[in-house]
């Protein structure tokens, strides 16, 4: 059984159709790059799998859970999955340690001082243990979103979804970020990225899959798809921002 | 007959100051409780309760306050509930002021980024624990000055009490003014009296706006 398995997923939002019949199974450990041009579906689909939207045909089950059943509990599944979102989405009025502990403690009861320590260890391998009692007004946009992966990992994932999330740094901030993210594939973190850094998709993504007008419109491993395109629409794709 | 205006006039007027207070509390108190209930039904994610919560407000801020005054005083009695001015003061000031904090306080809700409750949603939080550790206290800063401003308000409208037998402040003013015959002395001092009571309140307002602000 695959981690996460989307069978034949059809997303619409009143007469929009954003998602088509996709499906994706990703096992334990992958590491997933998703491409696409703008409005591809690459948010919604991301944003599919851990309930944030609903599905009007098909399945998603996260290690054997259904995402789409009524009688899922979405709160318990999110716990187990995290999400990374291109605007950081911080809490402005919390502390780094707040911001990561707000969840352990609410949803897990985990005791405020275990849960300043889980905060420390999450930021320790983000790098940014000595910003534990700053807020997010006074951190980089690099800083911030990597405080966003520790908030997200404090929560001990076993799933972590990732939306553009350096599309709104700079270069520099990109690489420190990217580099995050290199640390946990170290640890076997499953991970399901869409990302516009084809590089890293090449070094670190198992497979990369392209999305076309609400399709998967093809995949396969990371240096293949991306070296050699099967379709035309992925080379235009890939001439586009490679050039 | 009429007698000096002196002393006792003015001691009289700041006691009747004391039920203008009185009955902006218990407005405050309890439109304030209506208010939250409002603001949290039209942000929930369930279509009537907003509805319920957009028509009341609607309703209520199209119904001239003096109108509910008569409503729960007048109104109350005719279908068999007799009640003490005070209860239907208190009544009416609730209805509304709930339907103008709620407004207000919605408002602030909606303030904040919709991206602040998908966080929480992503991090398992619920509807409820999402509004108080997050959207809440970001709101609160929002709200403040409105309500501040809302309540300024509230402390002089507390004077149409005074037309279903309320000796209320301005009240008071208009019973010192028929037996002296010095509305100028009169009307200086309730002038003053509230503006005693609103600026403060505005100064408090924008004293904690500051520091907030600091904290931010
Ligand atoms: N809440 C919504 N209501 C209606 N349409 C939406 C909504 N969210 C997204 N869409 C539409 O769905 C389509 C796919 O959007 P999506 O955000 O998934 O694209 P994307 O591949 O992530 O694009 P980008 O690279 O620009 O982030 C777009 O046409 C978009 O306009
Ligand atoms: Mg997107």
């Amino acid at each position: 059984m695959s981690l996460l398995e989307i069978e034949n997923v059809t997303k619409t939002y009143d007469a929009l159709t954003v998602l088509t019949d996709v499906s994706l199974l990703v096992e334990t450990g992958e590491i997933i790059a998703i491409i696409g041009r703008s409005g591809s579906g690459k948010s919604t689909l991301l944003r599919c799998i851990n309930g944030l939207e609903s599905i009007q045909a098909g399945r998603i089950v996260i290690d054997g859970v259904e995402v789409n059943d009524p009688g899922t509990d979405l709160r318990k599944l999110r716990q187990q999955v995290g999400i990374v979102f291109q605007g950081f989405n911080l809490f402005p009025h919390l502390s780094v340690c707040r911001n990561i502990t707000l969840a352990p403690t609410v949803t897990k009861g985990i005791a405020e001082a275990d849960a300043r320590e889980l905060a420390r260890e999450a930021l320790v391998s983000v790098g940014l243990e000595d910003k534990i009692d700053a807020y997010p007004d006074q951190l980089s946009g690099g800083q911030q979103q990597r405080v966003a992966i520790a908030r997200s990992l404090a929560m001990q994932p076993k799933l972590m979804l990732f939306d553009e999330i350096t599309s709104a740094l700079d270069p520099e901030l990109t690489g420190e970020v990217l580099r995050v993210l290199e640390e946990m594939s170290r640890t076997g973190m499953t991970m399901v990225l869409v990302t516009h850094e084809m590089g890293f998709a090449r070094r670190f993504g198992s497979r990369v899959v392209f999305m076309h007008e609400g399709r998967v419109w093809e995949q396969g491993p990371a240096a293949d798809t991306l070296g050699k395109p099967k379709t035309k629409e992925l080379e235009t794709f890939l001439n586009a921002v490679l050039h | 007959m009429i007698r000096e205006f002196g002393w006792i006039d003015v001691f009289y007027l700041v006691a009747a100051a004391r039920w203008t207070i009185a009955l902006t509390v218990a407005a405050f108190i309890g439109g304030g409780i209506v208010g939250v209930v409002m603001a949290v039904l039209r942000v929930s994610g369930i279509a009537p309760l907003r509805w319920f919560a957009f028509l009341y407000v609607q309703v209520v801020q199209g119904t001239p306050l003096l109108v509910l005054l008569f409503l729960f005083f007048f109104g109350l009695a005719i279908v068999g509930l007799p009640v003490l001015p005070w209860i239907a003061v208190a009544l009416a000031f609730s209805v509304y002021g709930g339907a103008f904090l709620g407004e207000i306080w919605r408002g602030a809700l909606q303030a904040i980024p919709k991206t602040q409750w998908e966080a929480g949603s992503a991090l398992g939080l619920s509807f409820t624990e999402q509004l108080r550790y997050i959207i809440v206290p970001q709101a609160v800063r929002v709200a403040i000055p409105p309500t501040v401003g809302f309540l300024v308000q509230l402390i002089k409208n507390t004077s149409l009490a005074a037309t279903i037998g309320f000796v209320e402040l301005t009240r008071e003013a208009q019973l010192t003014t028929a037996s002296t015959f010095q509305p100028f002395a009169a009307y200086m001092i309730v002038a003053l009296l509230y503006f005693l009571l609103c600026f403060p309140l505005t100064q408090w307002s924008r004293h904690l706006e500051r520091k907030i602000n600091v904290a931010a």
